[in-house]
C-alpha cells in the first residue's frame, strides 16, 4: 500500500518550475506517482514507505532548488483558525466602520425627510415608519424652521445626496456579491437585500430626477432615501454584532490549539536543548520542570508528580503520576519535576486527535438540519416571488396611491425574509456544543451523535471498567488469628501490624509474576509504601499460584489447592471470611508463611467512587439505567444496589450484551451504551449512541460516537445532559428562525392590513432582520457555559 | 380592473415564472466538470464567486480527492464550504486557493454548500 505525502514547495513561479520539480519527484526511488500544483504551491507524492520517506521527498525538492517543507501536524487546522481570525477581525472592522458612516447618514436621511412628510400630510404618507416620526417633525419645526421653508426638489436632492455614499460605499458588496451569485443562479441574503433596496432607491432617484412625469401620472413624488439608508445601516450593524458572535464560536478550538507548548526540553547525547515541539521525536526524553505543560505523550521515566488534566479529560483533580506511568501532552505537571519518555509526537498525540475529531465533528451535518437545508435551497426565488405577488396584490386592490403601496410591500417583503437565520441555527449550536464537550473531556462525532444521545431513553452499562474500575483491586487482607510473625530470618517490619507483614511477604514473590492478581498485590503494597525485598527461589505453578523465598523464610501464595500442594494445613478461622470475600465477587489469594497459614488477601473489581452518584443523576434526567454483566447474578446485584441501576441482566456472553441491547431497542427504546469498547464493542456498534470510556491516552477515542476522555460515569451524564441542552438550543433557533420567516414575510406584505390596517416598514424589518440572525447565533453561543455549575 | 392593473398582474405572473425558471429550472443539467488524471490524486480546481464554478464535479471512488476552491469574492456567505457527508468544514481565505482533501469510498451524488446551506454545488462520485 504506497503512502502518499503533501510538500510544501515555495519559490516556484511558473509552469516550467513545477514541472521540473514533477519530474525530479518522480524519478526519485520509492516514488510512485507525484503531482506538482503551482497554484497551491504543494507537490502530492504517493510513495513506498519501505523505500522512501517524506523527509527524503522534501530533500529531493530542495536539490531542485527550490524551498521545501512538510506540513506540521496541525498546522492547516491552526492556519485555518488564524485565517479565520484574521479575515473576522477585518470584516469586522470594515462593517463597523460602514455601519458607523450609514447609521449617521440614516439619522442625517431622517431628518432631511420630515419637511417633505410633513408637507404630504399623514394620510399621504405610505411608509408606516414615516408616519410614526410626524410627532418628531414637530418638534424639529420649532428648532429649524428653515428646514421647512426650503423646496421640496432641494430636499431631495440633498438626500440623494447623502444616500449615494451608503449606496455606493457602505452598501456596495450587497449589489457585487447579489451579482456574483446571480450569474451562479443562486441567491443569497445579498440578492434579497440589494434588490429591496435597488428598488426603491431606483424608483426614488426617478422622483428626484422628473417629479414632474409622476405628478402628471397622478402619483406623488415620493423618495425612499431613508428607507434605503436605515436597511443599509441596521443590516450592517446586525452583521458587525453577528461576524462577533460567529468569531466566538470557535472559541473552544481555539483553547485547545493554544494548550500545545511550543517548545520541549530535550536531552540529546547527554545535552539538555530547548527544542521546537516539530522537532521531538518518539524515543526522546524529556524534562519537565513543576508547571510547566507536558510536551507530547509519554511515559514517565523518574519523577512523581501531580499532573493536572483537566483541560483533556475534564477531571478536576490533579492525578498522581509515577515513573511507568503514561502522561498526555498538554496536560500540566504540578509540583514535581519529571524525566520522560516521548511515545506519541505530532498527529498521533491525544490532543492532536481530539483536536481532529472535534473538528470533523463541527463540519458534520445533524439530521435535524434537513428541513432548514430544504428550505434554505429554495429560499429566497420564492421569497422574491411572494414579494413580487404582494405587489401585484396591492397595486390590484390596494388604496391610492396604489403604485407607491406596491412599492413599499415588496421592499419590505424582500428585506424582512432572512435566510441567515436559518443557515445559522443548526451549525453554530454544533459548533459550540462539541467544543463545549471537548472542554468536558466528553468528544462527540458530530451533529448525527449529537441528535441520537439527545434523545436517549435508556442507558445500558457495562459492569466492568464502567461502573468498576476495571482493575483488580486489593479490597481485604486478613491475618490468620493462629499467625505469629516468625523469630527467624528478617522477616519483620518493626511493627505489630500483621496486615502489613502479610501483604509484604506476598507482595514481594508476587512482583515476579505476572498474573493481574499479582499485580494488584504488588500496587496494594506500594501504595502502602512497603520496601519490597526480592525475593529467590521463585516458582510459578499455574492454576494454583506461586512459591518462593522471601528474608530467608519459605512463603506460598495461592488457593487451597496450592496450599494442598505443598502440604499446609488450611486456616480453619479464616475459612469463613473467605467465602463471604468471594460471594462478593472478589477472589481470594492464600498466603502461607513459614510452613502455616498466615492469612488471606481479598482482591476484587472495586465500584468507581463517582458511580453512585452519576447513576442517581442519570436517573434524574428520567433515563433508565441498565447495567450488563458476565458476572454470577450475587455478585452483580450487590454492584447494582451500591450503584442503584434500575435493573440488571447477569450471567451474560458478550453476544448476549448484543442481544439485550437489541431487545431495548425492538421495544422503542433510543439505547445509549457505554462500555470500555474492548469485551463489549459489537454491543457498542448496535446501540444508538455508543459512548466509549477511556482513561488517558488508552483512549480508544475513534471506536464510540462518543469518547469519554475520562473513565468516570459522570462523563455519561455530561454526554447526555450536553447533547440535550445542544439539541434544545437548535430546536428553538429552528423554531424561531422558522417562524419569524412564516410569520414576518406575511405580515410584511401587508396580510394583516385588511384586517387590522398594520403594515411594516422596510425599516423596522430591517432592524428585526438584523436582530433574527443576531439572536440565533447568541442562542448557540449560550452553550459555551452549559454544564459549568459544578 | 383595469388595463394597467391587467399589465401589472400580467407583468407580475411572468417576474415570478422567469425567477424561478431561472433560478430552478435553467441550471439544472449542466455537465459536471470531470477528474481526469489517470493515476493519483484527482483535483479539480473550482472558483468561489456568489457560487461555485464549476457547480458539479465528478470524481471516483476510492481514489483521493483534491478540490481546489479559489475564492474570489468577499461576502461572508461563501467564506466556508461544507462537504456533510465527508465531515469537512473548511473555512476559504479569500484570494486563496484552500485544498480540501479526502477520498470517497462511496458511489453517489454528494454535495458541497457553504456553510449555511445556501450555494450549492454536486459532488458526483463515479
Amino acid at each position: 500500500m504506497p503512502n502518499s505525502a503533501t510538500i510544501d514547495v515555495s519559490g516556484m513561479t511558473c509552469a516550467a518550475c513545477s514541472a521540473r520539480v514533477e519530474r525530479a519527484l518522480k524519478r526519485a526511488p520509492g516514488v510512485t506517482d507525484a503531482h506538482v500544483n503551482l497554484m497551491t504551491a504543494q507537490a502530492t507524492v504517493g510513495f513506498d514507505p519501505a523505500a522512501t520517506s517524506p523527509d527524503q521527498l522534501a530533500a529531493v525538492v530542495r536539490a531542485t532548488g527550490y524551498g521545501a517543507e512538510l506540513p506540521l501536524p496541525d498546522r492547516t487546522a491552526e492556519e485555518e483558525l488564524d485565517q479565520r481570525d484574521s479575515a473576522r477581525t477585518k470584516e469586522e472592522s470594515e462593517l463597523r466602520r460602514k455601519a458607523a458612516m450609514s447609521l449617521t447618514a440614516a439619522v442625517l436621511t431622517m431628518l432631511f425627510s420630515m419637511p417633505l412628510a410633513h408637507r404630504a400630510g399623514p394620510g399621504a404618507m405610505v411608509d408606516p415608519a414615516v408616519r410614526l416620526m410626524l410627532p418628531l417633525s414637530r418638534a424639529l419645526e420649532s428648532v429649524a424652521p428653515w428646514l421647512y421653508r426650503l423646496p421640496g426638489d432641494a430636499l431631495r436632492w440633498f438626500l440623494l445626496l447623502l444616500t449615494l455614499p451608503v449606496v455606493f460605499w457602505a452598501g456596495r458588496h450587497f449589489y457585487t456579491r447579489a451579482w456574483a451569485a446571480f450569474r451562479h443562479r443562486s441567491a443569497d441574503m445579498n440578492t434579497l437585500i440589494a434588490v429591496g433596496t435597488g428598488a426603491a432607491f431606483l424608483f426614488s432617484l426617478a422622483t428626484t430626477v422628473a417629479p414632474g412625469w409622476f405628478q402628471g401620472h397622478d402619483v406623488p413624488p415620493d423618495v425612499y432615501y431613508e428607507a434605503v439608508v436605515w436597511i443599509i445601516a441596521l443590516i450592517l450593524l446586525g452583521n458587525f454584532f453577528e461576524a462577533r458572535a460567529k468569531g466566538r464560536t470557535s472559541g473552544a478550538i481555539r483553547r485547545l490549539m493554544g494548550l500545545r507548548p511550543a517548545t520541549a526540553r530535550v536531552r540529546r547525547n547527554g545535552q539538555d536543548r530547548d527544542l521546537p515541539i516539530a522537532q521531538v521525536v518518539a524515543g526522546d526524553e524529556l524534562l519537565i520542570r513543576p508547571g510547566e505543560r507536558i510536551p507530547v505523550d509519554g511515559t514517565v521515566l523518574e519523577g512523581t508528580t501531580a499532573v493536572d488534566e483537566s483541560m483533556l479529560t475534564g477531571e478536576p483533580l490533579p492525578v498522581t503520576r509515577g515513573p511507568g506511568d503514561s502522561v498526555i501532552g498538554a496536560t500540566v505537571n504540578g509540583t514535581g519535576a519529571i524525566r520522560m519518555r516521548a511515545a506519541r509526537v505530532g498527529r498521533d498525540t491525544v490532543l492532536a486527535r481530539i483536536i481532529a475529531l472535534v473538528r470533523e465533528a463541527q463540519g458534520s451535518r445533524a439530521p435535524v438540519q434537513q428541513l432548514a437545508d430544504r428550505v434554505s435551497a429554495v429560499f429566497v426565488p420564492v421569497v422574491i416571488s411572494i414579494a413580487i405577488a404582494a405587489a401585484v396584490l396591492w397595486f390590484d386592490f390596494g388604496p391610492d396611491p396604489r403604485g407607491l403601496h406596491a412599492l413599499v410591500s415588496a421592499v419590505t417583503v424582500l428585506i424582512i425574509a432572512c435566510p441567515c437565520a436559518m443557515g445559522l441555527a443548526v451549525p453554530t449550536a454544533v459548533m459550540v456544543g462539541t467544543g463545549r464537550g471537548a472542554e468536558l473531556g466528553v468528544l462527540i462525532k458530530g451533529g448525527a451523535a449529537l441528535q441520537r444521545a439527545g434523545e436517549t431513553s435508556v442507558v445500558v452499562l457495562d459492569k466492568t471498567g464502567t461502573i468498576t474500575e476495571g482493575r483488580p483491586t486489593v479490597t481485604a487482607v486478613v491475618p490468620s488469628s493462629g499467625f505469629h510473625v516468625p523469630s527467624e530470618g528478617r522477616l519483620k517490619l518493626g511493627t505489630p501490624n500483621l496486615e502489613l507483614v502479610v501483604l509484604r511477604a506476598a507482595a514481594s514473590l508476587e512482583m515476579l509474576s505476572e498474573h493481574p492478581i499479582a499485580a494488584a498485590i504488588v500496587r496494594a503494597a506500594r501504595e502502602r509504601g512497603i520496601d519490597l525485598p526480592a525475593a529467590t527461589g521463585f516458582g510459578a505453578r499455574p492454576g494454583h499460584g506461586v512459591t518462593g523465598t522471601v528474608d530467608g523464610v519459605p512463603v506460598a501464595v495461592g488457593n487451597p489447592r496450592l496450599l494442598e500442594a505443598v502440604g499446609i494445613p488450611a486456616a480453619t478461622d479464616l475459612v469463613d471470611r473467605a467465602a463471604g470475600l468471594e460471594e462478593g465477587g472478589a477472589t481470594v489469594a492464600w498466603v502461607a508463611i513459614g510452613g502455616s497459614v498466615a492469612g488471606l488477601i481479598g482482591v476484587a473489581d472495586p465500584v468507581r467512587p463517582s458511580s453512585a452518584g452519576a447513576v442517581q443523576s442519570l436517573r434524574a434526567m428520567g433515563l433508565e439505567v441498565v447495567m450488563l454483566t458476565g458476572d454470577r447474578p450475587r455478585a452483580a446485584e450487590r454492584v447494582a444496589h451500591e450503584v442503584g441501576v434500575d435493573r440488571v441482566v447477569a450471567e451474560l456472553l458478550p453476544e448476549s450484551k448484543l442481544a439485550e441491547v437489541r431487545r431495548l431497542q425492538a421495544e422503542g427504546r433510543v439505547v445509549a451504551m457505554a462500555g470500555d469498547g474492548l469485551n463489549d464493542a459489537p454491543a457498542l456498534a448496535q446501540s444508538d449512541v455508543g459512548i466509549a470510556m477511556g482513561s488517558g491516552t488508552d483512549v480508544a477515542m475513534e471506536s464510540g460516537q462518543i469518547t469519554l476522555m475520562r473513565g468516570d460515569l459522570r462523563g455519561v451524564r455530561d454526554a447526555i445532559a450536553l447533547s440535550r441542552s445542544t439539541m434544545r438550543v437548535i430546536r428553538q433557533n429552528l423554531f424561531w428562525a422558522l417562524i419569524y420567516n412564516v410569520i414576518g414575510i406575511p405580515v410584511a406584505a401587508g396580510a394583516l392590513y385588511p384586517i387590522l390596517g398594520l403594515r411594516l416598514s422596510p425599516a423596522m424589518a430591517a432592524a428585526a432582520m438584523a436582530f433574527s440572525s443576531v439572536s440565533v447565533v447568541s442562542n448557540s453561543l449560550r452553550l459555551r457555559k452549559a454544564l459549568s455549575k459544578e | 380592473m383595469d388595463t394597467t392593473q391587467l399589465l401589472v398582474t400580467l407583468a407580475g405572473v411572468a417576474a415570478i415564472a422567469w425567477v424561478n425558471w431561472y433560478f430552478f429550472v435553467a441550471g439544472r443539467g449542466a455537465p459536471a466538470v470531470i477528474a481526469t488524471a489517470p493515476s493519483g490524486p484527482q483535483e479539480i480546481p473550482i472558483v468561489v464567486d456568489g457560487g461555485y464554478a464549476p457547480a458539479s464535479v465528478a470524481v471516483h471512488s476510492g481514489r483521493p480527492v483534491r478540490l481546489l476552491f479559489d475564492r474570489r469574492d468577499k461576502g461572508s456567505c461563501t467564506e466556508e464550504v461544507v462537504l456533510p457527508e465527508f465531515g469537512i468544514r473548511r473555512f476559504l481565505p479569500t484570494g486563496n486557493v484552500t485544498v480540501v482533501e479526502f477520498t470517497p469510498s462511496r458511489k453517489g451524488t454528494f454535495e458541497f454548500t457553504c456553510g449555511m446551506g445556501m450555494i450549492r454545488g454536486k459532488l458526483i462520485v463515479k
